[in-house]
């Protein structure tokens, strides 16, 4: 097979599950050593630099990495990557001197519009550049989503103000309660580009008999937890039924909770393997005693003396092979009474404030024609980003489609080519600090995943915005910690110096390593000391070793990094070098940027 | 050394042997040797050896004497019986724990300096006298645990680290044992396992004294240029008599062995060796021709390897003592020991 070629970024970056799954490739094992070792504000400010708000993403995030994670394949539950991050958010110390100095403006203007996680993110990255944001929010609050459709009991609104107003401050003229009704006279104004970080508002209808006669009774769920979390609406009826099961619908029903429920139901209309819904939120909901019932495809709603009664339900059964539905029929019918019905079946974009003669063009679907790298619709000089740019997907996205949208936005200001772009620039330092001792701590640790501890339920639903977790104590962080496997501290290998004593192979506790004839990727496959069970898994094959010109294989699937390999090679042709990647932002495509460099 | 145990993680894809143990069950506590050294490649052999013929851990007896090879017993099997003997007395205690109970599946671990030095007496009669266990000489030419002086098996010729050279003649453990009645002898090297595990596998399986030399590179002292164990000297200069693979009792021999060009030999137990003839077309079985080829490859510089020879029909030190067949620890003491009266009638019929 082919020697792998390790100076391409990806290698390594691959290896990092968390960084790899993480949409803004925060260095995740980099923020747990730091807080192994107490420094949170440190940990803090390398989430910052990724992810922008990690106090709200330490609680809400929706943890792509989680799932990704390499304990997750050792037979155990992956390591509480995001409640840790939410440790140190919540420990951090002051970080106004760390802030950057705002220089003065270099002349050119950007329109952001909406105040959302994208938005903010853009600015946070133009703004000490000198750009001037203007960012226009329809509410009367920034924050976007994150304001208006997560419930204050799973994100307070002190994280939320905290992390906005640290970019606000910055110098952003923020314009609230002023909705954007034309893009064609935003675009006379004059500004160099513009930045739609709008979201996607419209909820999902679902036009059943009898929608129009129990309005006053059905909600549609972003714009009914908008209205919660504005203070317009308090209260809600005994009995609600919420129809979806995706983590909005999640917000949905405890939320409802907490205005006066007492009955809730979240109705689904297929087998719990095809929810929307994270894990975690749906077992959330079911401890503080949500019903979710499954196969229950909605009919109608029913109405008497024109009041809603309840819904009427087509009970389903369903063929699943292989985790596919192939084949669905009814089987029954029921009806469940209710005083209110929320929706929450999804949302879409809507951009009827968007004229459609400007050159930005629209597919069939009515969504923008927008770059996936670049984030530029099909005019020059409009970028879209978040949920506006392709449809709901979460924050931690939006955030990294600011970062790339400020890019593209610097460099269409500058007058250069939006693909002109920094890549990925990989550092390799050796974490050896001398015979038998590395700079990280690399024996593995078996502990199980800690436990979050919740408020009692008795307590929790007084009021709406009392915050459910509580957060790590110091014992769960300390040992939370020492679950992270390192992945970013690789193994390195230098073929010539290998003596083919077969130490690292003997001592390695997963079998990862095998020395083989070198063979055609099937035949080395075979020939694997472990099965090598995920194909996706990078694979390195180093070049022909000195003594017997085979090769040496490292399956990086359940690589553990407890550097035993290292530990125990007598020529050092193994090392354990930790993969620091940088991914420009904005800031580094000035021409007056110091150039990436070795740091160690 | 390492400081660091290798932490057990238990994986969905561990495999089971016979007997329902997973190969981390046949390891033992960490190593203290060097990192690198051939020693540690030989436990790793054994550990997959047993593990893979499911042998009960605690019908295991470890047996070894002083050196950084017989320190090795306590890094393989950690539930097996094992002794750790005065240096070079090894053979006596293994010839003791398996007159007491020959059921046991006896595996001696010496070294150079162990068998060849201090103990060559010792080496030699155990070899004669054809106890049946597997003895492994991890061979590296050197005294490793006193800095690296020559031991008895280096070669004349060959340097030491700092540059003396080796005047000395040396003892060759594959030659001797042969020379001395041995009835299976062989050499390996700790930097080829696919050779050596079939190799433990058969010495185990032998009925008498199996000696298994093995190279095995002392990384710290004897892996420079100009020695004659190191693991690039040994890669170059190796040579393959014999191609031994090792088939159970119960295991069909597989179509990979062409009949005629491989032979079978079968054990006492059932379970077969197939020799595979290389171009020389060496037989294991004659002794004779055995010591010639030994002599002609030292004189070519090669080190020769694989099975050198077999005898299965030597009788072992049982059959000669003619003891029961039963172990003597299973006996009831009563049984073994009938008290002085009956003592007094055995010497009476011999007056």
């Amino acid at each position: 097979m082919k020697r792998t070629d390790t100076s391409n970024p990806d290698y390594f970056h691959q290896v990092v599950d968390c960084q790899w799954a993480c949409p803004a490739h925060t260095d995740v094992p980099e923020y747990i050593r730091l807080i192994a070792q107490g420094r949170f504000t440190d940990a803090y400010m390398v989430n910052r630099e990724s992810n922008v708000f990690p106090g709200i993403l330490g609680r809400v995030c929706d943890r792509p990495c989680e799932p990704a994670c390499r304990r997750g394949r050792t037979g155990q539950k992956p390591v509480a990557i995001c409640r840790l991050k939410r440790v140190a958010a919540d420990h951090r110390g002051d970080i106004e001197d760390r802030m950057p100095v705002i220089p003065p403006k270099n002349g050119k203007k950007v329109a952001l519009i909406g105040a959302g996680c994208a938005s903010l993110t853009v600015c946070n990255d133009l703004v000490p550049m000198g750009y001037e944001c203007t960012v226009f929010e329809a509410l009367e609050e920034p924050g976007g989503l994150m304001r208006s459709n997560i419930p204050s009991f799973r994100l307070p609104h002190e994280v939320l103000n905290d992390e906005i107003d640290r970019i606000v401050d910055m110098g952003v003229d923020l314009r609230l309660g002023t909705r954007v009704d034309s893009m064609q006279a935003l675009l006379d104004e004059g500004f160099d580009a513009v930045f739609v970080g709008s979201g996607a508002p419209k909820g999902k209808e679902l036009n059943l008999p009898g929608r129009q006669e129990a309005d006053d009774n059905i909600h549609i769920g972003i714009e009914w937890l908008e209205s919660v979390a504005f203070g317009h609406i308090e209260n809600i009826g005994e009995r609600v039924l919420i129809i979806g099961v995706g983590n909005t619908a999640m917000d949905c029903c405890r939320t409802s909770l907490r205005l006066g429920a007492n009955e809730v139901k979240v109705m689904a209309r297929k087998p719990r393997d095809f929810f929307k819904a994270s894990d975690w939120e749906l077992e959330d909901a079911e401890e503080e005693n949500v019903e979710i019932v499954i196969n229950h495809s909605p009919k109608a709603f029913v109405v008497e003396d024109g009041k809603l009664t309840g819904m009427t339900f087509e009970v389903m059964e369903y063929d699943i092979e292989d985790g596919r539905i192939t084949g669905q029929r009814v089987v029954g019918e029921e009806f469940i009474p209710c005083d209110d019905v929320v929706l929450a079946i999804g949302q879409d974009n809507a951009f009827p404030w968007i004229e459609r003669d400007l050159g930005i063009e629209f597919d069939k679907w009515d969504v923008p024609v927008v770059d996936e790298k670049t984030h530029q619709s099909t005019r020059d000089g409009v970028f879209f980003g978040g949920d506006a740019a392709f449809g709901p997907k979460n924050i931690i996205w939006a955030v990294e489609h600011g970062h790339q949208a400020a890019i593209s936005i610097h460099l269409h200001c500058q007058g250069e080519a939006l693909d002109d772009r920094i890549p990925v620039h990989l550092n390799l330092g050796s974490r050896k600090m001398g015979m038998h001792e590395w700079s990280y701590s690399n024996s593995f640790d078996p502990a199980a995943r800690r436990k979050m501890e919740h408020v009692p339920l008795a307590q929790r639903f007084r009021e709406l915005s009392t915050e459910v977790e509580l957060g790590f104590d110091a014992d769960q962080v300390a040992v939370e910690v020492e679950r992270c496997l390192n992945c970013d501290i690789q193994t390195v290998f230098t073929d010539d110096l290998c003596i083919e004593c077969d130490a690292c192979l003997d001592i390695c506790p997963t079998e990862c390593l095998t020395i083989v004839p070198d063979a055609e990727e099937p035949a080395l496959i075979a020939s694997l000391r472990a099965p090598r069970l995920e194909p996706d898994q990078p694979l390195y094959v180093s070049g022909e070793l000195k003594q017997t010109g085979r090769v040496m294989v490292k399956d990086e699937n359940l690589c553990v990094h407890c550097g035993l390999c290292a530990e125990r090679c007598p020529t050092a042709a193994w090392d354990m070098q930790k993969s620091l990647l940088k991914f420009p932002r904005a800031a580094d495509h000035e021409p007056t940027a110091e150039p990436l460099k070795k740091t160690g | 050394m390492t400081f660091i145990a290798k932490p057990r993680i238990d994986l969905p894809s561990d495999r089971l042997n016979d007997i329902g143990l997973r190969r981390r069950d046949y390891e033992g506590v960490l190593s203290t040797l060097c990192a690198g050294c051939g020693h540690d490649s030989i436990t790793a052999a054994i550990v997959q050896a047993f593990w893979e013929m499911s042998i009960a851990p605690e019908k295991v007896a470890k047996l070894s004497g002083i050196g950084c090879s017989s320190k090795t017993p306590a890094y393989f099997i950690s539930g097996a019986h094992g002794f750790n003997s005065v240096h070079g007395r090894m053979p006596s205690v293994a010839t003791g724990a398996m007159a007491g109970n020959r059921d046991m599946v006896a595996i001696a671990v010496s070294g150079d300096g162990d068998s060849l030095s201090i103990g060559f007496g010792q080496f030699g009669h155990v070899v004669r006298r054809n106890l049946n266990l597997l003895y492994i000489i991890e061979n590296n030419g050197v005294y490793g645990l006193t800095k690296g002086q020559f031991s008895a098996s280096a070669d004349v010729g060959s340097r030491a680290k700092k540059g003396a050279e080796n005047r000395w003649q040396n003892i060759d453990p594959v030659a001797t044992a042969i020379s001395l009645g041995g009835s299976f002898v062989a050499r390996g090297f700790s930097g080829d396992r696919d050779q050596l595990v079939p190799l433990i596998k058969a010495g185990v399986r032998h009925r008498g004294c199996a000696v298994i030399d093995v190279v095995s590179p002392c990384v710290t002292f004897n892996d420079h240029e100009g020695s004659t164990k190191s693991y690039a000297y040994t890669r170059e200069h190796k040579h393959e008599a014999v191609k031994l693979d090792f088939v159970p009792p119960a295991e069909e021999i597989s179509a990979q062995f062409d009949p005629g060009e491989a032979k079978a030999v079968t054990l006492h137990d059932g379970s077969r060796v197939m020799l595979r003839r290389t171009e020389d077309s060496y037989d294991p079985s004659d002794r004779s021709r055995a010591l010639q080829y030994l002599e002609t490859a030292r004189s070519r510089g090669e080190v020769v390897t694989g099975l050198m020879y077999m005898n299965e029909d030597l009788p072992e030190m049982h059959d000669l003592f003619g003891t029961t067949a039963r172990p003597l620890t299973d006996i009831p003491y009563e049984e073994l020991s009938p008290g002085s009266e009956a003592l007094r009638k055995l010497q009476a019929k011999m007056r």
